[in-house]
């Protein structure tokens, strides 16, 4: 069973189509990178999988669970599908160890000592262990972006969703993040990464789909696709995004 | 008449009773104003179509009416129309949360919708219910944003309650009128009322002036 299975998913805001009829199963352990000109609706699917957005039409399962089967069915399916924004989108009330092991206290039920010892773990994991009380405000973007991740992961989700973590980030801030989405991949992540890092795509995505206009129009191993292009448009995308 | 301040020391132990009325009407009216404005204001932006008619109405009739009125009506129409006794305290009391309770839902739903729509997407993606997103969340953010507004508020609903002279209830100001119709003392009177008051409204800002410095608005 796939982990994530989208049969003629149609998302519509108003009278206006962003997902048309998308059929994609993306199997475990993929690291399926997304992406395409802007509007196209790659945040959107993405935020379709974890029901940011709810789909006007089709079917949607995650872990064989639908998206549409009601609040309790969409919480279970959010704790299996972590999600890393552009904008970090940390709690600032709360330091980072704070906003590590906010989603297993108040998500998963775990107790304050277990979230907080499993917390400072993933901060380690993510270079930050010596940064576990500072607030967001006095850390770089990138590292923020760190914890983001670690916030995602510690509710042990099963699929990482990544809707362009490095865009928002200086050039010199970009790889400290990508690095520690390198070393998820290795570990065995299922992850979906919309993103305009083609170094990342070439090195670590096992999958590239191209999107336009709502529908997927190319969809294959990374490296072949960007050696190779197999249509125009996508040629002149890449060669504005390199 | 020449004026002699020496003649306030008398009155003193009147004013600060008269005060005393004024802090208990403020005092009970903005917590009872606080709680059903933070209510309102969550109904305004979170409630469905129906809590967030009832509350957008309630806000309107009351930012649209004076509070002079507002008051007259508890405290001579509602009787007559409901069949109940109220007193003037009660009346003033009342008033003051009906008041103060429609600009605070104002100030609770500008609190709420101006918190980064990011917050609350990154506490759903968690796996938190609505609840929880609002409580530990949105929340917190808020109340920093809440607190100068919140503040101004309370300053404006205490000097509110020297209207409630219209409906006879002893506060403060109330208090000053009665030793003036007395000894015609204007100046002496008046300006000790006044000072009164910046007493009062200078403690609050004091303490607002602290709380926001403990807690950093983010
Ligand atoms: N909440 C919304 N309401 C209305 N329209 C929306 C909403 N969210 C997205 N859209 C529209 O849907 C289309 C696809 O948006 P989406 O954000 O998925 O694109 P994208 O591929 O992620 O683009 P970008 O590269 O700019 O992030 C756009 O035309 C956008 O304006
Ligand atoms: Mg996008």
């Amino acid at each position: 069973m796939s982990i994530i299975e989208f049969q003629q998913v149609t998302k519509k805001f108003g009278p206006l189509t962003v997902l048309d009829e998308v059929d994609l199963a993306i199997e475990k352990g993929e690291v399926v990178v997304l992406i395409g000109p802007s509007g196209s609706g790659k945040s959107t699917l993405l935020r379709c999988i974890n029901g940011l957005e709810m789909i006007s039409g089709g079917h949607l399962l995650v872990d064989g669970r639908s998206v549409t089967d009601g609040k309790a069915t969409l919480q279970d399916i959010r704790r299996e599908a972590g999600m890393v924004f552009q904008q970090f989108n940390l709690f600032p009330q709360m330091t980072a160890v704070e906003n590590v092991a906010f989603g297993p206290r108040h998500s998963r039920g775990s107790s304050r000592r277990q979230a907080r010892t499993e917390a400072l773990a993933l901060l380690a994991k993510v270079g930050l262990g010596d940064k576990a009380d500072h607030s967001p405000a006095e850390l770089s973007g990138g590292q923020q972006q760190r914890v983001a991740i670690a916030r995602a992961l510690a509710v042990k989700p099963e699929v990482m969703l990544f809707d362009e973590p490095t865009s928002a980030l200086d050039p010199e801030l970009k790889q400290e993040v990508l690095s520690v989405m390198q070393q998820l991949a290795v570990e065995g992540m299922t992850m979906v990464v919309v993103t305009h890092e083609m170094g990342f795509a070439r090195q670590v995505g096992t999958r590239l789909i191209f999107m336009e206009h709502g529908k997927i129009s190319v969809d294959g191993n990374p490296r072949d696709i960007i050696a190779n292009p197999p249509n125009d448009r996508l040629k002149d995308f890449l060669a504005h995004v390199h | 008449m020449q004026v002699d301040w020496s003649i306030i020391l008398d009155f003193i132990p009147q004013l600060m009773t008269g005060a005393k009325v004024t802090i208990i009407i403020t005092l009970l009216g903005l917590v009872g104003g606080t709680i059903l404005g933070t209510i309102a204001g969550l109904m305004r932006s979170y409630g469905g179509v129906l809590l967030n008619a009832i509350a957008f109405v309630y806000v309107e009739i009351i930012r649209g009416t004076p509070i002079v009125v507002q008051v007259m009506f508890l405290y001579f129409a509602l009787p007559v129309l409901a069949d109940i006794r109220i007193d003037p305290f009660l009346a003033a009391v009342l008033a003051i949360v009906l008041n103060a309770g429609a600009y605070i839902a104002e100030i609770v739903r500008g609190a709420f919708l101006s918190v980064n729509k990011g917050l609350s997407e990154a506490g759903y993606a968690l796996g938190l219910p609505t609840w929880k997103v609002l409580a530990y969340i949105v929340g917190p953010v808020a109340f920093r944003r809440l607190i100068p507004p919140l503040g101004n508020q309370y300053i404006v609903s205490l000097k509110d309650t020297s209207l409630f002279i219209v409906i006879g209830v002893g506060e403060l100001t109330r208090t000053g009128q009665e030793i003036m119709a007395a000894n015609f003392r204007a100046v002496e009177i008046w300006t000790a009322v006044a000072v009164f008051y910046l007493i009062m409204t200078g403690a609050m800002t004091l303490a607002l002036r602290f709380i926001e410095k403990r807690m950093k608005i983010l």
